[in-house]
């Protein structure tokens, strides 16, 4: 109970010399001229779910805990083969590794949730590069509903959050359109045609030729045969000419033909590219989630959304015998 | 030691004394908008490479969104408008353009044109203000 508590208030209770002492360490190493206020009350604002090991600790060797009273629940260990790359089918159950939005307990939550809205719309295994078919509610629209079709372009935000991108060209006029993929307006979305390409994210295809990305809204769906692997589309798509959104020289980009720029661009590229960042091993460590807990959300996650889709397989079949 | 050290600070600091943030797209006054519909003085601007321009935004914040009025001044003429289609951000749901659109009005409200030749936000239709007349014009909807 204590413990408990001591969760609720966050680490209001340590004692203060030690927050001092912490801080103190902490803002020599990030304090710096453009700190704004902000950054800075964001610093002693006391963490959510934050506990000392110490603390922990002391609380682990306590007497109640060794109470004869106090039945230990045997954790439920079910085996689960999960897929070696399952992480990249569903990225958006990883939480956010930024230690400032951590918290254990919203993220357990927020996948609770999305495991219910799971059982309510399928959400199919689906890649940068894919081309998909979402239906949404629209209050307005004659049949209360609309239809956009598009390649996914971006796939982004982690949790409830999580959103995709559908790009195409209609008469001509590029749209873009992102969704949520746990929005409840969602009804259903379709992946017409599985598959990947050479880059994370197509933002390249807004400077390039329109046919890149038109798709009729017609387009049949692709069948994959089952087991196979997800193809990688190796197209090498031609931009046009500069002036551009972005300069694409500087994105190390493998979906793009060579972009034809005067020398002087790719100096420039290579003087602000930061080729040391790849073997960068703190940065991987601070941008990735521990291995550990990344095998447990993964674990629970396939467990759960296999239950899921074989419950909906169950139901596919019943209905058809009744038909 | 420490003359070489600041020597070094302020060459990295001169390095990123500029902000690189992206581009918001907003729609502001004096940016260039396309002309969606079939007006012929809208057209005349797009051949001439000389598209409207923004002069006045019909709302507190400034910056145009889709449903705003808009001033233009386009082929030496001034002419009100409706935002159809924007570049900015949007929220989830909500298209987003590769270009900014703009459909022409007469002061009288009455659309200049008689078709709209792109797709047109189904947010519109939710949105408050005259425009069901634009909305009849449209040919399809996103």
């Amino acid at each position: 109970m204590a413990l408990l508590a001591h969760v609720a208030r966050g680490c209001s209770r340590i004692p203060k010399l030690q927050l001092e002492a912490a801080l103190s360490v902490r803002f020599q190493s990030t304090l710096s001229h453009n700190d704004t206020k902000a950054r800075r009350a964001r610093e002693l604002r006391p963490r959510r779910n934050y506990l000392l090991n110490d603390e922990v600790e002391q609380h682990r060797k306590s007497l109640l805990q060794q109470s004869p009273e106090v039945e230990e629940i045997p954790v439920q260990q079910a085996e689960a083969n999960v897929p070696r790359d399952f992480r990249h089918v569903m990225p958006e159950f990883l939480p956010d590794p930024n230690p400032l939005y951590r918290d254990r307990v919203t993220e357990k939550l927020e996948r609770m949730d999305m495991y219910r809205r799971r059982t309510c719309i399928d959400i199919p295994e689906f890649y940068v590069g894919s081309i998909m078919a979402v239906t949404m509610a629209d209050h307005h629209a004659p049949g209360k509903q609309s239809r956009f079709v598009g390649i996914c372009i971006q796939r982004s935000g982690t949790g409830l959050r999580a959103d995709f991108t559908l790009r195409n060209v209609i008469d001509g006029q590029g749209v873009e359109v992102r969704f949520d993929m746990y929005g409840a307006s969602l009804q259903k979305i379709e992946v017409l045609k599985l598959e990947q390409r050479l880059d994370d994210e197509l933002f390249y295809l807004r400077d390039a030729a329109q046919e890149y990305s038109t798709i009729p809204f017609d387009f049949e769906p692709v069948p994959l045969p089952k087991g196979a692997t997800v193809p990688v589309n190796s197209t090498k798509v031609k931009l046009n000419p500069r002036p551009w959104l972005e300069r694409w020289e500087r994105h190390e980009l493998k979906g793009v033909e060579d972009l034809n720029l005067p020398e002087k661009k790719y100096r420039r590229a290579r003087q602000v590219a930061k080729p040391w960042e790849r073997w960068d091993l703190m940065k991987r460590q601070r941008e990735s989630i521990n291995e550990d807990e990344e095998e447990s959300i993964m674990k629970e996650t396939y467990m759960e959304t296999e239950s899921t889709r074989r419950a909906r397989g169950r139901q596919k079949a019943s209905l058809k015998k009744t038909r | 030691m420490n003359v070489i050290c600041r020597q070094a600070v302020s060459l990295t600091q001169a390095a990123r004394s500029f902000s690189t943030t992206s581009c918001l797209h907003e729609l502001r006054k004096l940016s260039r908008v396309r002309v969606v519909d079939n007006s012929s003085i809208g057209r005349a601007a797009a051949v001439a490479g000389k598209p409207g321009r923004v002069i006045h935004v019909y709302n507190k914040q400034e910056v145009a969104t889709l449903g705003d009025k808009v001033l233009l001044a386009i082929k030496g003429q001034k002419k009100r408008a409706y935002v159809v289609g924007v570049k900015q951000r949007q929220k989830a749901g909500v298209p987003r353009f590769d270009t900014n659109n703009v459909v022409l009005i007469e002061d009288n409200g009455a659309p200049v044109g008689t078709r709209i030749t792109v797709p047109i936000p189904s947010i519109l239709r939710s949105k408050e203000g005259d425009f069901t007349k634009i909305l009849s014009l449209a040919t399809k909807f996103v």
